[in-house]
């Protein structure tokens, strides 16, 4: 098997109302694949799906040869939820050596994350001290211990500035060329761009599953939103 | 369960209450503080003071503990880091032992600090050892923990998690035998104060209190109130679920 994440006909619903409506792709294995839509789309249920932590009505969802959120999966999976879920009244260092340690790793690892985020200096403040950008880089610091098999991020580039989010991309493909699997949701279209592999979303369906050449041939514009818009479009009209 | 996860997570936690020195300085000052307001009220009657000050080592710290931890609990919820943690190797069982062990070992402070304060300064009477009242309000601590993360259960805001803190804990105190004997209870009342752990708790202070040995009859009660406690546990893990809506 050689695709990191495999779903089939998923169905979710929320508060009685349907959020996913029969969503269908793979992730193939070492790749960086963008999970982009607008806001309210149903990414970060899908993301929660793909990690076994939603409850879903129909379909299925396999991670790594397995069914999502098997115990099997809990040491190679790693996941960033959207809101910073990490310790306040913790340091960076201490967030990052709890999180490393729940999956058997040391403190060199913790650090070697920490680093990675770009928070080495601030490693000892307290989370609670630290502006909204950095919670976030802690957060993701936590998720990147170690050697993750797939590494699921509910957009951990909001609100960081241009160098860090080039940095940030750069780990990204530096992981997946090391054989890392990246799932990554994001609302800002010039990062989709930078993916292999691009899912797009809209009101609970995939629009698209391509990569983002794909996307800008199919829409005739080199420039992905107006692509994405294009492809908004056509859909409805097909509809 | 693993042992690596659990002294993580115990860390982690004994590591985030230390943080707050506040709330460090509430814990271990609260009960021996209201110990003394209790020995002036009954400073002209010290065997009543004996009677309800023992009862109150063991009280106070099942009340704090309970409020502590199902706020802490809930904030776990709340925060996103629980749903985080469930999709790690720590298994739930690891994380509500976590917390019993650093409120436990938090109450045994508490405990401390308490029992010092009514021995020595308010010259505290009891047949039995110190040690064993500590024991005895470590355990009901503990109780206190169990019950305080099976309550988080249903709490969705803090407002609703401080207001299960009277409707578990009061209705114990009055029941316990501390305001009228229970033995003059309704028979009904009696009953229900059988089922109510705190009540094994304050018959097995009232040993310490009475016997300069340990007896059967504390060992018992107080296997009833750990025995509550592991259950309290158990059945709080089967409110945490790894999948949600």
């Amino acid at each position: 098997m050689d695709d990191a994440v495999h779903v089939q006909d998923l169905l979710v619903d929320r508060g009685g109302h349907p959020v996913l409506r029969g969503i269908s792709f793979t992730v193939p294995r070492g790749s960086v694949t963008g999970l982009l839509g607008p806001s309210g789309c149903g990414k970060t249920t899908l993301i929660r799906a793909v990690v076994g932590v939603q409850v879903v009505r129909a379909g299925s969802v396999r991670v790594l040869g397995e069914p999502a959120g098997s115990r099997a999966l809990r040491r190679s999976v790693r996941y960033m939820t959207q809101a910073p879920s990490i310790y306040g009244d913790l340091s960076v260092a201490e967030n990052a050596r709890y999180f490393a340690r729940l999956i058997g790793l040391g403190p060199a690892e913790a650090a070697h994350a920490v680093e990675q985020v770009g928070l080495a200096d601030a490693a000892d403040q307290l989370v609670g001290t630290l502006s909204g950008g950095q919670r976030t880089r802690t957060s993701l610091a936590c998720a990147l211990v170690g050697r993750p098999e797939l590494l699921v991020l509910d957009e951990p580039t909001v609100g960081l500035d241009p160098v860090l989010r080039e940095e940030l991309w750069t780990t990204f493909h530096r992981m997946a060329a090391d054989g890392v699997t990246l799932l990554v949701s994001s609302h800002v279209m010039d990062e989709a761009g930078r993916c292999d592999q691009l899912l797009l979303m809209r009101e609970g369906a995939l629009l698209a599953d391509a990569t983002p050449t794909q996307i800008r041939q199919r829409a005739g514009s080199d420039d992905l939103e107006q692509a994405f818009l294009r492809l908004i479009r056509t859909q409805g009209l097909a509809a | 369960m693993n042992a690596s996860i659990l002294f993580a997570t115990t860390g982690r936690i004994l590591c985030q209450l230390t943080r707050d020195h506040r709330t460090v300085a509430l814990v271990l000052a609260v009960p021996a503080l209201l110990l003394t307001l209790l020995y002036y009220m009954f400073e002209s009657t010290p065997v009543v003071f004996d009677r309800i000050a023992i009862v109150m080592l063991g009280v106070l710290p099942f009340i704090v503990m309970f409020l502590i931890t199902s706020i802490a609990m809930l904030r776990e919820r709340t925060s996103g880091t629980l749903e985080r943690l469930l999709t790690t190797p720590l298994g739930k069982l690891d994380l509500l032992a976590g917390y019993g062990i650093a409120f436990g070992l938090a109450a045994a402070a508490q405990a401390g600090v308490a029992c010092a304060v009514a021995y020595w300064l308010f010259d505290l009477e009891t047949a039995g050892s110190i040690w064993l009242v500590v024991l005895v309000a470590v355990v009901n601590a503990v109780l206190g923990v169990a019950l305080g993360l099976l309550c988080s259960a249903f709490a969705r805001t803090e407002f609703q998690a401080v207001q299960f803190m009277p409707v578990v804990a009061l209705p114990q105190v009055f029941l316990c035998g501390l305001l009228v004997p229970r033995e003059q209870m309704a028979g009904w009342l009696e009953t229900v104060s059988d089922f109510l752990p705190l009540t094994y708790a304050v018959s097995a202070l009232r040993e310490v209190g009475g016997n300069s040995g340990t007896t059967s009859q504390m060992w018992a009660d107080l296997a009833v109130v750990g025995g509550v406690a592991v259950a309290a546990l158990v059945l709080a893990a089967g409110t945490l679920r790894r999948r949600t809506a």
